[in-house]
């Protein structure tokens, strides 16, 4: 069997085993769903926007789709992955499923937050205004997702409530034997007023063939503060495709700051849109890669109304064989006058075999706007780092205080201070960079 | 404590340094002048450890020890410094890490623990104090949009932290406005004993009335092709390089 009819198999399956017991609205979306996803199958590279990127070889692999044989994970094993230091929620999951006795729940009349079916028993209505709303299911991996996923994080906060924990979830891999395909879907939902910082993390625990096909939906009501960091940091024989999706109300903010480090293939899709005014996004992100590894940033930012603000800041630091792609398009429509829209795209490759594909795509329609957007690809300075010899920084270390500084800005719009140590101390490993004597 | 020996350099096949000679003695301030494009700086990359020059000849011992096949960060580690001509700009890094880095990166070197953290912050405003620097600068990016004098400043304050054996000061003075000038030349003289030495390159008598000279040499075409005291400055000064031309042609 190839992929498609495996998926086709484990489609069946999941219909029987979920028997009924969702709601209507949602089997019609999953059967609908299905069958976009097999009409136009996985995208290929004749399609535009995966030009650069291939899943050929990953949807070709072996995936077994038998069930899970679960495994025994224990606290100690998974902390290292956990943001420490500061008291939070926490929903783990490992090999998708959801793992409620490592978990840290919470729930009442101001927030929920859980796994995703636990949402659906406990909070339908809101389920069902918001869920498969965002997603873009012409999508064929969308559709897949939306078809096939079961489990995944579920945030809902209040009206005018602050969450004044940090959200954690925590997606562990623990396969090595067989390729796995995962389903992972989350969904946020913040009330008008609503405050909350989330923090997802992918992890696998060994170098098995893994494929994540995910997909976010976050909606950010009216003067809603929302802040998301992904961090990416599997072994380089795994792959994601993530795609989000943020909608966002007048006055509010959202953030969503990527890290990937890691990955075969790893492709974010990030789409953005505004329905009020006044309304600020940023997506910053950092990319470092060695080996082999691929990363494809393709985002969209679609400004509909007037008065909002996007900023974009990807930067990325190439080595050895590793490949980046950056594809950031920003889309201000005739009545979204007085939008602000910004993009940067900043690259170091670091050796003659790394690459980055940059391009920016800005179609304006509006006459009254502010817009711009760079790109630079560099090597390190040379000046610089001859500079920083002649004071007694050897070579090596000035390398890594360079890329440090390179990276430093994506790092700002953190505020947590446990939470800007964590990424701040992975960031420096992934540079070889000695934090007792660059102290941040 | 330097000497240098038949001295040669290329650089793209162009050859800059021909040959060329100089001794330093600790103690000692040596001034050295010479029209545009004589050399000058390629002299002081070349001591400091620049990798693009090729040196095609000649030897350059410090303290008896030959220094031609260490990395730049081992000279700076033995006591030499570069004060840059054009000081570079390194966005991201604060003056403060970027010299604590320093500082911590050289003793290491030398096998010693990492400076405390009270008595760094001590020298650092000990430091600035002594050449007159604002507070605000220290927690700059190195260099960034830093004004010319500003940046010489900076680079004499760095020279102020690490204690270098021998100082080299490329065109410190240019840009300096008056009073900064005079600051500068009082930070340089303070630091100045009888255990370190002092290479000054300059094209002006300005500095050199501050921080005066045991030698001045005259390179020129390459080489060193005169050397005197105080006194041939201010002939230089006075007359320019037309009677160096005239005698090196004879
Ligand atoms: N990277 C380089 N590539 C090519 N030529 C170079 C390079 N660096 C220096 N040169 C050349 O070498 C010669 C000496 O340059 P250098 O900078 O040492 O002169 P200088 O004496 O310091 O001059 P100035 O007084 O103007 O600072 C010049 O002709 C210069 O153009
Ligand atoms: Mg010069």
């Amino acid at each position: 069997m190839n992929l498609q009819e495996k998926l086709s198999q484990s489609f069946k399956d999941l219909g029987s085993r979920l028997n009924g017991s969702e709601s209507k609205s949602l089997r019609e979306l999953r059967s609908r769903s299905f069958d976009y996803f097999k009409g136009q199958g996985f995208p290929t590279n004749q399609d535009e926007e995966w030009k650069y990127t291939s899943l050929n070889k990953i949807v070709k692999r072996d995936f077994d789709f038998s069930s899970q044989v679960s495994s025994e994970i224990l606290a100690e094993d998974i902390e290292p992955f956990l943001c420490e230091g500061l008291d939070s929620y926490k929903l783990i999951f490992i090999n998708g499923v959801f793992n409620k006795s490592l978990s840290i729940l919470g729930s009442n009349e101001k927030f929920f937050v859980g796994s995703l079916k636990q949402g659906m028993k406990e909070m339908p209505d809101i389920i069902n205004t918001h869920y498969g709303k965002l997603a873009d299911t012409k999508q064929s991996l969308v559709a897949l997702n939306t078809a096939m996923a079961n489990e995944g994080a579920f945030v809902y906060v209040n009206k005018g409530v602050k969450l004044d924990k940090l959200v954690q979830i925590l997606f562990v891999n623990t396969n090595h034997e067989e390729s796995r395909m995962m389903q992972t879907r989350n969904l946020f939902v913040l009330e008008d007023f609503a405050e909350v910082q989330i923090f997802e993390r992918h992890q696998a625990l060994n170098q098995g063939h893994v494929f994540s096909n995910s997909v976010t939906e976050s909606s950010v009501g009216n003067q809603a503060h929302f802040k998301h960091f992904k961090l990416q940091n599997d072994f380089d024989s795994s792959s994601m495709v993530d795609s989000t999706f943020v909608k966002q109300g007048a006055n509010s903010s959202a953030l969503v700051d990527t890290f990937a480090f890691s990955g075969e293939l790893v492709r974010n899709n990030l789409h953005f849109e505004f329905t009020g005014m006044h309304a600020e996004a940023h997506m910053d992100a950092i990319t470092l890669l060695k080996g082999k590894s691929l990363v494809d940033h393709h985002t969209f930012v679609d400004h509909a109304v007037p008065h909002c603000q996007s900023n974009q800041l990807y930067k990325g630091v190439y080595d050895e064989k590793s490949k980046g792609v950056f594809n950031g398009k920003v889309m201000v429509r005739k009545d979204a006058q007085k939008t602000n829209a910004f993009q940067q795209n900043n690259n170091l490759l670091l050796s003659d075999f790394s690459s980055i594909d940059t391009k920016p795509q800005l179609e304006i329609f509006a006459d009254d706007v502010a817009c711009s957007h760079g790109c630079t690809i560099g090597q390190l300075d040379e000046e610089a780092l001859f500079y920083m010899q002649t004071r007694g920084i050897p070579l090596k270390e000035a390398k890594a205080f360079l890329m440090f500084a390179f990276a430093g800005d994506t790092l700002k719009n953190i505020t947590i201070p446990e939470l800007k140590t964590q990424l701040i101390n992975l960031v420096a490993r992934e540079l070889k960079v000695d934090l007792e004597l660059n102290e941040v | 404590m330097l000497k240098i020996k038949d001295l040669s350099v290329e650089i793209e096949g162009n050859k800059i340094l021909k040959g060329l000679n100089l001794e330093m003695n600790k103690g000692e301030v040596h001034a050295i002048m010479g029209p545009n494009g004589a050399g000058k700086s390629t002299l002081s990359a070349v001591i400091a450890g620049r990798e693009e020059y090729e040196v095609t000849g000649g030897t350059i011992e410090f303290e008896e020890k030959d220094i031609m096949d260490m990395a730049p960060e081992e000279r700076a580690h033995l006591g030499i410094f570069l004060s840059f001509q054009y000081p570079v700009e390194i966005p991201g890094v604060s003056v403060t890490n970027f010299i604590k880095t320093a500082i911590n990166e050289s003793r290491k070197a030398t096998d010693l623990d990492p400076m405390p953290a009270k008595d760094l912050l001590k020298k650092m405003r000990d430091k600035q104090e002594l050449l007159e620097m604002d507070k605000t600068f220290m927690s700059r990016s190195i260099n960034e949009g830093f004004s010319g004098g500003e940046k010489k400043r900076n680079e004499i304050f760095q020279m102020a932290m690490l204690d270098p054996k021998l100082a080299i000061l490329d065109e410190t003075d240019s840009g300096l406005d008056i009073d900064a000038l005079r600051i500068v030349a009082n930070g340089v003289n303070k630091l100045k004993n009888d255990n370190n030495a002092v290479m000054i390159i300059t094209h002006y008598q300005r500095l050199l009335d501050h921080i005066v000279p045991d030698f001045v040499h005259v390179l020129f075409d390459g080489k060193i092709v005169k050397t005197g005291d105080k006194n041939l400055a201010l002939r230089l000064e006075d007359q320019g390089y037309d009677w160096i031309k005239q005698e090196q042609k004879v």
